[in-house]
């Protein structure tokens, strides 16, 4: 056995095979299978916090931070819908399936966007009487797996959204372990209880944008033209993608960058496809220009706004709305140390650390033990979201992000939200004013353009 | 719509004069209260979503070729394809039936959640793809991947079942008269029961064939695939 040394120890890092790398590989040697998980992409990207706002100065004049209007409303379905729907704020909540989520939470999140006039979405479970109770403004998804899907449903929507695919996993189908298949969630699905399922990756009834087309009119003959049709896909190849759903018919089209988040994949599924959120939403401004649809077809886009600055960003690059999923979640309480029960806050660190994780770094939505119950199916933990409690929140946030967004809008001089524009922005990082299109701030440098 | 005539309680839409859209509000709106129980449709040529989404306890009539989603979502409703039809025929369909005298190209009946879709022809590949609870009846042969993850209903084929049959199954069960060129991924053959006989029978009747049901075969899910790497220790 060596004796201790006087001399200094240096314990060199390794950047190749780090804490992380290391931890991969021994858990891929003792299972022999990839890792299945929860939420988006957790690497660092690009994101729209490389962006900053050029307010108002001497060049420009502001408005009134606090006491001049500044528009929020949204309109989305204008191309052929005769039903567009009329939004107070320019962000929604996204598809996230009961199953995934607990009908309470479903409800609590229908609630919150009713009180800002905004819409939700159902998701790959059908929709719950609960949520369509809830839920103003509710959008139904046409998703390959067709779980609970029917015409009957599909007329008391509001509008609809045919999913391609989705940031998470772009050309992947949805999972829902076996824990989550509760008798209730296995019926909407017509499973056998507890099974693992896999969702199916594509449409089991069209192939291909041009039979796209031939569905999105079903769709439409079915709701004789009052729905507005949106098209929703995982950022890939964002500009091929957004031209063809706009060929297809799309009033609207929703772009999901590779931050959105899932409630199961593959783990080298949600951080190995895709491209950020940044670049996805500039290729979809870029097709819409190029087939001069701006105005005409609308653009939501998703993955990854967490702020009111977020949307601002987003809408000044060229959104007309944005969507949010996992943000939400976590205005409910997602990943939080404590939830609220019978009046009072408990402590829930001890079931996090039960499934091996903490408060903060919990992914744990794949095996429904979430421990602020809110992606369960397991009637204990779904006692632990309070509805009120939780729709309170969601409404708080969603008050904030409309709050910081008019607040950036204001002083950017703009009366309306969706006045926002590019040249109210500038980049702080080369790699997002290249993504982004947006000049390197202090410079008119856009990599790849003018010539260098 | 003016190009309707009104003929002894039958309806006639001509779709040289009105268009699908016409014809389907017609059918979601004005129905009802017409007391029209026939509707025939002439010169479909091949035009697509004839006839989706109709919910009442009516008799339709195509009266030639039809294109994609002929009958889709369809409710309650009886109808004819005196034709051949282009893909997705019946799919989503929730109650009533759907029959195709001539061929039906992919998918026929995709996701079918209940009701009958007879096919007296042959159908292409994919057909009950998704199917959920729906019953599906095809008088000649299917294509690759018929029942690819079906999950509740009856497939019978009268003909025989191209590679790939049955893949990834759920709960539905798929009855082959000819041969099978081959199974999919946790499909396999099982020994027919008196139950079988007796629920193909049914169907071969509804469907008004006449084969003996001693001559089918039983394809069902081996269920290998319903657990996650159940053999992988894997701690979910």
């Amino acid at each position: 056995m060596s004796k201790p040394t006087d001399k200094p120890v240096y314990i060199e890092p390794n950047y190749t095979y780090g804490d992380a790398t290391l931890h991969y590989i021994q858990q891929a040697a003792e299972h022999g299978l990839y890792e299945i998980r929860g939420l988006g992409a957790k690497r660092r990207v690009p994101t729209f916090d490389d962006l900053t706002f050029l307010t108002a100065s001497a060049s420009r004049y502001p408005l009134e931070g606090y006491r001049e209007k500044c528009e929020t409303k949204t309109v989305l379905g204008t191309r052929f819908a005769k039903k567009p729907i009329e939004l107070g704020i320019p962000i929604t909540i996204a598809g996230m399936s009961f199953g995934a989520l607990t009908a309470q939470a479903k409800d609590a999140l229908g609630r919150a966007a009713g009180e800002l006039g905004t819409s939700t979405t159902t998701g790959d479970g059908g929709m719950t009487p609960e949520e369509r109770r809830s839920s103003k403004t509710l959008v139904y998804q046409c998703l390959p797996s067709r779980y609970g899907f029917n015409p009957d449903d599909l007329r008391q929507a509001d509008a609809i959204e045919l999913v391609v695919g989705q940031g998470a996993k772009p050309g992947g189908g949805g999972m829902l372990l076996g824990q989550k298949i509760s008798p209730r969630v296995a019926g909407m699905r017509t499973l056998p209880e507890g099974i693992d399922q896999r969702s199916a990756c594509r449409h089991p009834d069209w192939t291909g944008s041009d039979d796209l087309a031939i569905k999105l009119s079903e769709l439409r003959e079915l709701t004789d033209w009052q729905l507005p049709v949106y098209v929703k896909i995982g950022a890939t190849r964002v500009k091929n993608d957004v031209k063809l759903a706009v060929a297809a018919g799309a009033d609207v089209v929703v772009v999901d960058g590779m931050q959105g988040g899932t409630a199961a994949t593959q783990q080298v599924f949600i951080e190995h496809a895709g491209i950020p959120t940044l670049a996805a939403l500039r290729q979809a401004v870029e097709a819409l220009e190029e087939i001069d649809k701006v105005g005409e077809v609308q653009l939501i886009i998703s993955g990854g706004i967490r702020s009111g600055a977020d949307v601002a960003k987003a809408l000044a690059m060229g959104a007309d709305a944005v969507s949010i999923g996992q943000a939400a979640m976590m205005a409910l309480g997602c990943n939080a140390r404590h939830y609220h029960m019978n009046g009072r806050l408990v402590d829930a660190t001890d079931d996090y650390a039960a499934i091996g994780t903490a408060p903060g770094y919990c992914h744990h939505c794949h095996t429904g033990l979430c421990p602020v119950g809110i992606a369960t199916q397991t009637p204990e933990l779904e006692k632990r979201l309070d509805v009120d409690w939780g729709a309170r929140r969601v409404k708080n946030y969603l008050q904030t992000l409309t709050m910081e967004l008019t607040t950036l809008a204001r002083a950017c001089g703009k009366s309306n939200v969706h006045n926002l524009e590019r040249e109210d922005l500038a980049a702080l990082t080369i790699e997002a004013a290249a993504m982004a299109k947006i000049p390197l701030a202090g410079t008119d440098w856009i990599p790849g353009h003018n010539g260098y | 719509m003016e190009t309707i005539t009104d003929t002894d309680k039958t309806v006639r839409v001509d779709l040289d004069e009105s268009s699908v859209r016409d014809l389907n509000q017609f059918l979601h709106h004005d129905l009802a209260a017409s007391g029209v129980k026939h509707i025939e449709v002439l010169n479909p040529n091949g035009r697509h979503n004839i006839a989706v989404g109709v919910d009442a306890p009516v008799s339709v009539d195509i009266r030639g070729h039809a294109g994609y989603f002929i009958g889709g979502m369809n409710k309650q409703a009886r109808i004819t394809v005196h034709g051949n039809v282009g893909w997705s025929v019946g799919e989503n369909i929730m109650s009533g039936s759907i029959r195709v005298k001539g061929n039906a190209s992919e998918c026929a009946g995709a996701s079918g959640h209940g009701g009958l879709v007879v096919i007296e022809g042959d159908a292409s590949s994919r057909c009950g793809i998704s199917m959920k609870g729906c019953d599906i009846v095809v008088g000649g042969s299917v294509g690759h991947m018929s029942a690819f993850m079906a999950q509740l209903g009856t497939l019978v084929v009268c003909g025989d079942a191209d590679a790939g049959l049955g893949d990834s199954l759920y709960e539905a069960v798929i009855y082959v008269r000819g041969t099978i060129k081959g199974l999919g991924a946790d499909a396999r053959e099982e020994p027919m029961g008196e139950e079988d006989y007796a629920r193909v029978a049914a169907l071969l009747d509804k469907a008004g064939f006449d084969h003996d049901p001693k001559a089918f075969k039983r394809v069902a899910s081996a269920r290998t695939l319903y657990h996650w790497n159940a053999d992988h220790h894997q701690e979910y």
